[in-house]
């Protein structure tokens, strides 16, 4: 599905990712974890094409990013909280406008499947600025699955949710990983939620991975009652950690 | 290219319109304007004028061509502004639309709005000041389609330099018409402006255009080799602006521009 290898990306002196390599395998949700700064969002922007790498290669369903971008972008998709969609457009037209970028087949169909799979049909003809935070995350992420995507994104896709839409927007996002043919990158700070949905995490320090595993067991494995505890020991500790992990 | 994906551009745009007056009206307005205004002037010159010329087909004339040389520009330019108003470059470029598409995209557009404000400078000056078409003959097509072509150069060249130069350099992009203009000879004969100006002048599809409108009127004969030379500068210029614009769009992929364009610099 994707397969990051040795990815770098330096600006001038700063090393913002450094050598990351990983994978995201059909089905599988993975959890992209660091404080801020820790080049998870480069690192997505970089899968994205709208960055490019300083070295390494990046191949979603076989088709390299840099070489056979329209190809690779074609079966993916993404959701962040800093990319809204137009709030002068409604439902709609956005589902309709991105629709078309992404060459969806029967668009009208998928289109009313959408609206009805994110409880979304009252809000068909309203513009995506007058709609609240949560239900602009839905619109988003409708648009995120339009092309039925090998490899979806998300980055903090339920960082403005409240908690019972987020509970909400967990289970279609599992349901999307178990029942389409595509894996999922995740990125979040709320640790609950990601050993709730993902089945492996990446620790992410400095544009380096420091630690990767299933999210249920890790903190056990390292001494720690929770994810959270293990997160805040590994933002601040991160070399004492690295050392620990290594013996 | 997708002709899906440019209809999405398009279709886009009309979304917009549609919802929008104060995004109609403008295509409208303006060129209203300037034509009722040069109307009223070109009936005083006529008035005052001892010379015996009508400045009707020459200066009315001239308005008319060069509004509809600004509104293609234009039209390129707030299609491309309209993705930077509503912050959504990350999600139109992370997407498998070319830059081919893109700005094909942004051509149709532009034609479509630009043809609606020629229908209506072309009903207001004929029927209100006069101005009879006939007079520039069957080479008005060749006219409107150089600076057509150019319109388009320029809008692909303002939206790379808006890409590279972030939101704020917006407001070089409106007035770049009324900078070109006295070098483009659009009321006076080139011959009239001193020679650093005549030469960019001659860079300048328009002077050709403008040059050959005024030939016409006067009854001289029309050298269609200046009508080529236009042309040509006018298709060598869309290319150059699509390569530069692909340009603008690597460096700001390579540097991380693109990702963060609100900062409007990664420096």
């Amino acid at each position: 599905m994707l397969v990051v290898d040795h990815l770098c990306k330096r600006y001038r002196d700063t090393v913002a990712v450094d050598d990351l390599s990983f994978e995201v395998r059909p089905h599988e949700i993975v959890g992209l974890l660091g404080p801020n700064g820790a080049g998870k969002t480069t690192t997505i922007n970089m899968i994205l094409g709208v960055l490019q790498p300083s070295a390494g290669n990046i191949r979603i369903e076989g088709f390299d990013v840099a070489r056979q971008r329209r190809r690779a972008l074609a079966c993916t998709n993404f959701a962040a909280v800093y990319a809204p969609l137009p709030g002068n457009l409604t439902v709609e037209q956005n589902l309709r406008f991105f629709g078309l970028i992404y060459d969806v087949r029967d668009l009208s169909a998928r289109i009313e499947v959408l609206l009805e799979q994110f409880n979304l049909r009252g809000f068909r003809d309203t513009k995506c600025g007058l709609l609240s935070s949560g239900e602009q995350t839905r619109v988003t992420l409708a648009k995120a699955v339009l092309n039925a995507p090998k490899l979806l994104l998300l980055d903090e896709p339920t960082a403005s949710l409240d908690p019972a839409t987020a509970q909400d927007v967990r289970a279609l996002i599992r349901r999307i990983a178990s029942e389409g043919e595509g894996g999922i990158l995740w990125t979040s700070h709320n640790m609950y939620e990601v050993q709730e949905v993902c089945h492996r995490v990446l620790f992410l320090h400095h544009g380096k991975i420091l630690l990767q595993g299933d999210p249920k067991t890790l903190p056990e494995q390292h001494g720690v009652a929770t994810l959270d505890e293990l997160f805040i020991r590994l933002a601040r500790e991160p070399l004492a950690q690295t050392t620990e992990v290594a013996r | 290219m997708n002709p899906r994906r440019i209809g999405g551009i398009v279709l886009r745009q009309f979304y917009l319109m549609r919802g929008s007056p104060t995004r109609v009206l403008p295509m409208f307005a303006w060129v209203a304007i300037d034509i009722v205004l040069w109307g009223f002037i070109t009936r005083w010159l006529n008035q005052v004028s001892h010379a015996g010329m009508d400045f009707v087909p020459t200066l009315l004339g001239a308005v008319l061509l060069w509004d509809f040389f600004t509104r293609v520009m234009q039209g390129v330019t707030t299609a491309f502004f309209e993705d930077l108003w509503s912050r959504n470059f990350l999600n139109i470029f992370a997407t498998p639309l070319s830059i081919s598409e893109y700005l094909s995209g942004l051509v149709l557009t532009s034609i479509v709005t630009s043809a609606i404000g020629l229908l209506l400078m072309l009903v207001l000056a004929s029927t209100v000041f006069g101005l009879s078409f006939l007079s520039y003959g069957v080479l008005l097509l060749p006219f409107l389609l150089v600076l057509f072509l150019f319109g388009i150069a320029l809008g692909v060249l303002a939206s790379a330099i808006v890409l590279r130069f972030g939101p704020a350099s917006e407001w070089l992009v409106w007035p770049m018409p009324a900078l070109l203009s006295p070098f483009a000879g659009v009321f006076y004969p080139m011959s009239t402006l001193p020679a650093w100006m005549r030469a960019v002048g001659h860079l300048l599809p328009p002077s050709y255009v403008f040059e050959g409108m005024r030939t016409i009127v006067a009854g001289e004969p029309f050298a269609y080799v200046n009508l080529v030379v236009g042309l040509g500068l006018a298709l060598t210029e869309i290319a150059l602006a699509c390569w530069c614009f692909a340009r603008v769009y690597r460096y700001a992929v390579n540097s991380g521009l693109l990702a963060r364009y609100s900062a409007e610099s990664v420096t």
